[in-house]
Order: C-alpha cells, then sequence, then structure tokens
C-alpha cells in the first residue's frame, strides 16, 4: 500500500506538471490572441501571429497530455471532473478551435475575411481563457459528488468566484503575452507591448490579491491550511517570494529589458500555482476526492511511468531544439519561409 | 431545448458528428506525411527541382489539414471526460495509459518537429530539416499505433481484470495492446490512409492534366499516385478480407450485421448484394442474392454452416441497416479503387497514362473516394460494436455521463454550428491551393504571400538568428 501512495503522489506531480507547461506554454500565446485587438495593424498581427507559429501546437499538446494523463492515472477524477466542468470545458474546446486555425487561415485569404479570422484568434483565445480560469475557479469552490459520479447541475460552476478567476486568467496571459513580445518583436510594436506590460503588471498583481483573498473563504479547510500553525512556516515562504519577485519583475520593467520581464513573469505563475497545490493538497476533486481515491490500479501508473521517465526528457529536449530554430526577435518581412 | 430527448442517443450522435469530422483529417496527414517525407528524399537523391515544387506545393496543403486535425483531435480527447465518464472511469486504467502513450510517443513528436517542417527549411539546413519532416511522418503512424490499440481492444478485450470498484484493469499489458483485433485494423486503417492521400493526390494531378497535359508537377502526382491506386488496393483488399475474418472469429454479431444475415443458414449461407435490412422484422427486403457466396467468402466452403443473428439475444443487435450499408459503399469504393489502379497500368502500357481524358475524369471523381471509404469502414466498425463500448462487457448506456439531455443536446448544437463555418472555410482553403497547380519555385508555407516576400532571401533568417547575439 505504501508503493501506491508514492507513485500516486508522484503521478499528481506529473499531472501538475504538464497542466503548468501548458499553462506557460499556451498561456502567453493565448494571451497574444488577447492582445490582437490592440494590435489593429496587419504588419503587427503578422508579426505577433508569425512569433508562435511554428510552436503553437506543440504548446497545445500539454493540454492533451494534462486530460489524457489524467483519465489515465486519476481516471475517477477526470470522469467527475468533466462532466462537472462540462459548459467551460465545451467553450474552451470551441475557443481553441477558433483560435487554432486562424494559425492557417489568416494567411489563406482576403484583407476582410482575414479580418473575420483575426477576430476568430482573439475571441477564440478569449473564450479558451476565460473557460479555463472559470474552470479553475470551479474546481476550487468544490464539486458535488455522490459515489463515483458528479451530481451537481450543469450551471454549478457559474459563481462570482469562478469569475474573478476566469478574469484573472485573462489579465495574466495577457501579461505573458505582452512581456513575450517585449522579448520577441522590434521597435515601435515592443514599445506598445511594453507600455501594456506594465498596466498588466499592476492587473496581474491586484487579480493575485483578490483570488488569495478570497480562496480562503470558499472552504475553512483552505483557511485551516494556510493560517494555522505550524503550516503557516510553509505556506508564508509563497506569498513572501511573490512580492520578491514582483520587485524584480518592475525592476526588470523599469530598466527596459528584453528577456526578464517575461521569465520574471512565468516565475509570478509558478508561484500563485503552487498556492493553488498547497490549497488543494491532498485532493484532486477539493474536499471530496483524493489523489489516492482516484488513482488508477498500480500497475497502470507504473506501466506509464517508464514512458513518462523516458520520454518528458525527450519531448522537452527537442520542443526546446525547435525554439531555438526559432530564436530571437521577429522582424516583418523575416520571418518564417 | 432538447427537453425529453435521450441523452444517451445525444451523446453519441456527438461522438459520431465529431469523430467523423475529425477522422477525414488523420486519415489524409497520415499518408500526406509520409508523401511529402517521399517527395524530399526523391528531391535530395535526385536534385530534380519538379520534387520540391511538389513537396512546397503540398506542404501548404499539410499545414492546413494537421491544423484542423490538431483541434479536432484535443476535442476528442475531452469528450471521453464530458460526454462518456462513466465510461472513462471503468475503462480509463486501461484505455487511458494507450492514450497517454499516444501523446507522449506520437503528438509531441509531431508538433515538436512540424515548425522545423513547416517553416525551417533555411533555418536549419536539408539533412535536419529532411530528419524533422521524417519525424512528423514517423509521429503520425505511431499515434495511428495507439489509438487503434486502444479502438481495438474496445473492439476485442482482452489481457484485462475487473477490481472491486467494477473498473476494468490491465493483466497483461502485451495482451492488452497487441488484442486479437489490434494488428488487423492497424493495416486495414494504415492503408486506408495511405490510399485516401493517394486518390486526393491523384484526382489533383487529373484536374490539372484535363487542362494541360504537359505540366511537369501533375504529371509526377498523377503517376506515383496511380502505382498506389495499382499496388495498395489490392493488397487492402486483402487486409480488409483478413479483418473481417478476425471480426468474424471474436465479433460474429457485427459480421452477421454486415452480411445482412438474421437467419442461421446451416448448408451455406447466400452473399447478399443488395437488399433492405428489416431490423423490426428480422429479415432483408428485397434482396439480391448469391447462393452459398457467403460461406465461401468467410468460411472457404461452399456448404459451411452460418449462424445469423438469431443466435444472439435481440438485446445485443447492432443496427443492421447501418452496418449493412456501410460496409457495402466501403467495399464498392475499394473496387472501384482496384478498378482505376488496372486501368492505369493499362494507360500506362498503352503510352496514354498523361493524354487520357476518360482515366484523368475517373481519376478526377474518386478524389473523395478515400475519405468516404474511411467514414464509411468506420461506421461499420463502430456501429457493429453497438450496443456495447466495451464489446460484451460494458453496454453504452452504462458508459455515459450523468448528464441532463439539454446539456448535451446544446453542446451538439454547438459543436454542428463552430464545425459547419470552421470546415466550410478550410475545404475553401484547401481547394483554392489544389486549384492551382505546382510551379517552378514554388514556396512552403508563407512564402507565396507577396507582403512578406522581400524577406525570402536566406541572409534575412541568418540576420535574424544572428540578431540573437
Amino acid at each position: 500500500m505504501t508503493a501506491m501512495i508514492d507513485i500516486a503522489t508522484v503521478w499528481a506531480f506529473i499531472i501538475a506538471f504538464a497542466v503548468f507547461v501548458y499553462v506557460v506554454m499556451d498561456g502567453f500565446d493565448l494571451g497574444l490572441g488577447l492582445l490582437f485587438p490592440l494590435f489593429p495593424a496587419k504588419a503587427d498581427r503578422d508579426v505577433i501571429m508569425n512569433s508562435v507559429a511554428p510552436v503553437w501546437d506543440g504548446n497545445e499538446t500539454w493540454l492533451v497530455l494534462g486530460g489524457g494523463g489524467m483519465m489515465a492515472a486519476f481516471p475517477l477524477a477526470y470522469a467527475v471532473l468533466m462532466p462537472a466542468l462540462y459548459t467551460p470545458m465545451v467553450a474552451m474546446l470551441i475557443g481553441l478551435i477558433f483560435r487554432g486555425v486562424a494559425f492557417e487561415f489568416r494567411w489563406r485569404t482576403t484583407q476582410s475575411q482575414r479580418n473575420r479570422w483575426d477576430l476568430a484568434f482573439a475571441g477564440g483565445s478569449l473564450l479558451a481563457t476565460l473557460a479555463q480560469g472559470i474552470a479553475l475557479g470551479a474546481i476550487l469552490q468544490g464539486i458535488h459528488v455522490e459515489g463515483r459520479q458528479y451530481a451537481g447541475g450543469w450551471w454549478d460552476w457559474l459563481t462570482p468566484f469562478s469569475i474573478l478567476t476566469g478574469l484573472a486568467l485573462v489579465v495574466g496571459y495577457a501579461l505573458l503575452g505582452a512581456t513575450w513580445l517585449v522579448m520577441k518583436t522590434e521597435g515601435a510594436l515592443r514599445d506598445r507591448a511594453y507600455h501594456l506590460s506594465w498596466s498588466l503588471l499592476f492587473a496581474m498583481l491586484g487579480a493575485i490579491g483578490a483570488v488569495s483573498i478570497a480562496t480562503p473563504f470558499l472552504h475553512v479547510q483552505y483557511a485551516h491550511r494556510w493560517f494555522t500553525w505550524p503550516n503557516v512556516i510553509l505556506t508564508a515562504p509563497v506569498p513572501i517570494a511573490v512580492v520578491a519577485v514582483t520587485v524584480l519583475v518592475l525592476r526588470s520593467l523599469a530598466a527596459k529589458q528584453d528577456y526578464r520581464p517575461f521569465f520574471l513573469t512565468l516565475l509570478l505563475f509558478a508561484l500563485s500555482y503552487a498556492g493553488l497545490g498547497i490549497s488543494m493538497w491532498p485532493y484532486i476533486v477539493p474536499q471530496s476526492v483524493t489523489i489516492w481515491q482516484a488513482a488508477s490500479p498500480e500497475n497502470s501508473q507504473v506501466f506509464m511511468l517508464f514512458g513518462v521517465a523516458v520520454l518528458v526528457p525527450l519531448i522537452l529536449g527537442y520542443t526546446a531544439w525547435a525554439y531555438w530554430v526559432f530564436r530571437g526577435k521577429v522582424t516583418p518581412g523575416s520571418g518564417y519561409h | 431545448m432538447f427537453e425529453g430527448w435521450n441523452a444517451v442517443v445525444l451523446a453519441r450522435a456527438q461522438f459520431a458528428f465529431t469523430m467523423s469530422f475529425h477522422i477525414v483529417f488523420p486519415a489524409f496527414s497520415i499518408g500526406l506525411a509520409s508523401y511529402l517525407a517521399v517527395l524530399e528524399a526523391l528531391w535530395l537523391w535526385t536534385g530534380r527541382e519538379v520534387f520540391i515544387n511538389l513537396f512546397n506545393y503540398w506542404l501548404k496543403i499539410f499545414a492546413i489539414a494537421f491544423g484542423m486535425g490538431v483541434v479536432s483531435g484535443i476535442v476528442m480527447s475531452y469528450q471521453f471526460g464530458t460526454n462518456w465518464s462513466a465510461f472513462s472511469d471503468k475503462a480509463g486504467p486501461v484505455i487511458g495509459p494507450l492514450m497517454a502513450y499516444e501523446v507522449l510517443t506520437a503528438f509531441f513528436l509531431e508538433a515538436g518537429f512540424l515548425g522545423v517542417m513547416l517553416f525551417g527549411l533555411e533555418r536549419v539546413g536539408h539533412r535536419l530539416h529532411f530528419l524533422a519532416t521524417l519525424m512528423v511522418a514517423t509521429g503520425t503512424l505511431i499515434s495511428a499505433f495507439w489509438i487503434l490499440s486502444a479502438n481495438s481492444w474496445m473492439q476485442t478485450p482482452a489481457g484485462y481484470a475487473v477490481n472491486a470498484e467494477g473498473q476494468f484493469v490491465a493483466a497483461d499489458w502485451f495482451r492488452v495492446i497487441f488484442n486479437p483485433s489490434f494488428p488487423y485494423r492497424l493495416v486495414h486503417m494504415v492503408l486506408a490512409a495511405y490510399l485516401t492521400t493517394a486518390f486526393v493526390v491523384g484526382a489533383v494531378g487529373a484536374y490539372h492534366l484535363l487542362r494541360d497535359s504537359h505540366l511537369a508537377g501533375p504529371r509526377v502526382m498523377f503517376s506515383m499516385a496511380m502505382w498506389m491506386a495499382m499496388l495498395v488496393a489490392p493488397i487492402q483488399i486483402v487486409a480488409g478480407d483478413q479483418h473481417g475474418l478476425n471480426t468474424l472469429e471474436y465479433q460474429p454479431a457485427k459480421v452477421m450485421a454486415m452480411e445482412g444475415h438474421f437467419t442461421s443458414h446451416p448448408d451455406g449461407a447466400p452473399l447478399i448484394l443488395f437488399g433492405w435490412p428489416d431490423q423490426a422484422a428480422g429479415k432483408v427486403r428485397y434482396s439480391v442474392e448469391i447462393p452459398k457466396a457467403s460461406s465461401l467468402i468467410l468460411k472457404h466452403s461452399l456448404d459451411a454452416p452460418l449462424n445469423g443473428l438469431d443466435t444472439v439475444p435481440r438485446e445485443n443487435w447492432p443496427p443492421v441497416p447501418v452496418v449493412f450499408w456501410s460496409f457495402r459503399i466501403m467495399v464498392g469504393i475499394g473496387f472501384l479503387m482496384l478498378g482505376i489502379g488496372v486501368l492505369s497500368l493499362y494507360a500506362r502500357w498503352r503510352g496514354l497514362l498523361y493524354q487520357w481524358r476518360g482515366l484523368h475524369l475517373f481519376a478526377l471523381a474518386m478524389g473523395p473516394a478515400g475519405f468516404i471509404a474511411v467514414l464509411a469502414g468506420w461506421f461499420t466498425t463502430e456501429v457493429g460494436r453497438q450496443p456495447f463500448t466495451v464489446y460484451g462487457l460494458l453496454r453504452t448506456p452504462d458508459s455515459a455521463s450523468p448528464l441532463a439531455a439539454p446539456a448535451v443536446g446544446s453542446s451538439l448544437l454547438a459543436f454542428v454550428i463552430v464545425y459547419f463555418i470552421v470546415y466550410a472555410a478550410g475545404l475553401t482553403y484547401l481547394f483554392r491551393l489544389m486549384a492551382i497547380p505546382p510551379h517552378h519555385g514554388e514556396q512552403g508555407p508563407r512564402g507565396d504571400i507577396p507582403a512578406r516576400a522581400a524577406g525570402i532571401t536566406p541572409a534575412a533568417g541568418v540576420a535574424a538568428a544572428g540578431s540573437v547575439g
């Protein structure tokens, strides 16, 4: 039984890792979609699109790994969460369809139709981001489970808290997108992105604050987890680190650096994500199903662990290579051919 | 809306709809990725310009098809949870790892190298670029391996046990993966993907030959496609026959539905060519039959007895008319494919391959044949699995999510609307690309966009790469 506990924990971290990599990688490319309406010039949009065109479907593959991996490693959690998050999930999928096809379609059409696919790219990104944020809030606020099934209605996910997390993620992804553009573009486009980064950074800090304040009120267990002795020894470093990283982001922006604002924003995401993990642990469906209850049999998890151990480093390797091939600033005309 | 509808029927309709619109793209891109690898290899080997022109021409089409396959595929991977949560809970421990391996070994490989394949020729050099193309092509085949293993396990489950929670768990992973129908299904589907692509390539070639029979690119692609039809269609017919015999062994009720055999035939069963299967009455109306031919095909003996659906409890019957007719559509197309292959060989022998307009018109008409055959084949095998999701073990109504009909109906409606918009646009752009013949100096994706033509020189790429410092 001890082996079971260990491997379920390992898998919880693997799934959490896959979802985090997804948030990091698709976060900035969804963020670019969110920022699209603020860059109406075609030349700017071409550059923005080209800065992620070679890598976007690799980014979304992490979402498939998160979903597929959860079905394999924690089938009960997958079976409870997906019907509970039915509407946000369907909305997310539809959003991802529109923005995904826009990558190819907008190059294959006339000006007026291109505007339509630009709208699909922006609208799809917004829909997918909102849906992901709302899903996160819906999971945190708890899900009604009876037996091995979801037992709520198909609108239970909609609450002020889930709307708050939805908007928070929109702000967060937009900030990732803006700092990505600071890193990957030049000239006037970079300047616009730079100025946006400032206001989005403050909005993101506000969002982190609001979600952090609201979360302990959802469940007494969350408050207990964060604020009682001796837990606080382990939890206090997270908000302290958020403050420290915030100072670093502010300084890097003030110094108009290329790379640091983006990577430090990723660090802010990582800390917020760790905070979520602290709130949820050891539940995979908060307050009703733990990772051990949801875990698939040990031989399923072991079978996949071999694959993960060998293949994930390989995947990270060739993904890094693809980013390396397309490194550097993207400028009009010198795009990818 | 959708009050009083059956949620399970709506969920099945949603799966059939989204799956049908998804499968045509992987079927096309499995074949096209391999074709692109062959074209690039031929270019590197012979140095003939026609091959790189064709490569770049089909690469643009591949980019669109692949993108549409990716987004419609993400829908599939989440649909198991949204609409089939009871199935996910029960079969997840067995099916889930197979799909996770598909993501880890195939999807990442394809996506990781796709960017370089599409946009990286000038950046990484010919050899690395060819490697990227090979990786993408390999990824599509690995993907087929895992997803067909998972599907085949649902058809012919093996190597499993059932635990205290009522979940299927693996007792023997090797037997799970290489379950009885898997090798047959894998071969049949990969060949189908190759044929599908070959008939699209052949139709595009034929279309341009009809307008100008001297064009180098269309000549090469038409000739290559016709070789594929000549060589692969007969192999596919044999593979399909073997697959059918395997199905007879493990899923006899499916074969009874395919054959329209409601009643048992103790001394030789007839081959029903056409007819109208009446499920309620339990017989085929207006049937045209060849006596004893079915026993000859399935048992290799004229008088061999064959059981009918009368030996199967009625609640376990698949919907016979769908299975019966989709099977006939698939088989009919298979023989048409063989027919055009034979005609092309004759045309080649007479030196008429690029001039015979009748052959070109036939090939043009056969352009969508592969897609129709693939869909018909999948309808045969999937509807033939009903009324089970895991054949013989887990019934379809016991697999669905605890959702009310309005939720499932609304999402179905949303997918129908979205797919209609997106697929209409996608097909328009694909046809637009195919309507222009490949030409001298063909560029890859993006290269044909005038606003960006200024930057195509390798120097610009080097400058951009160098600016990182």
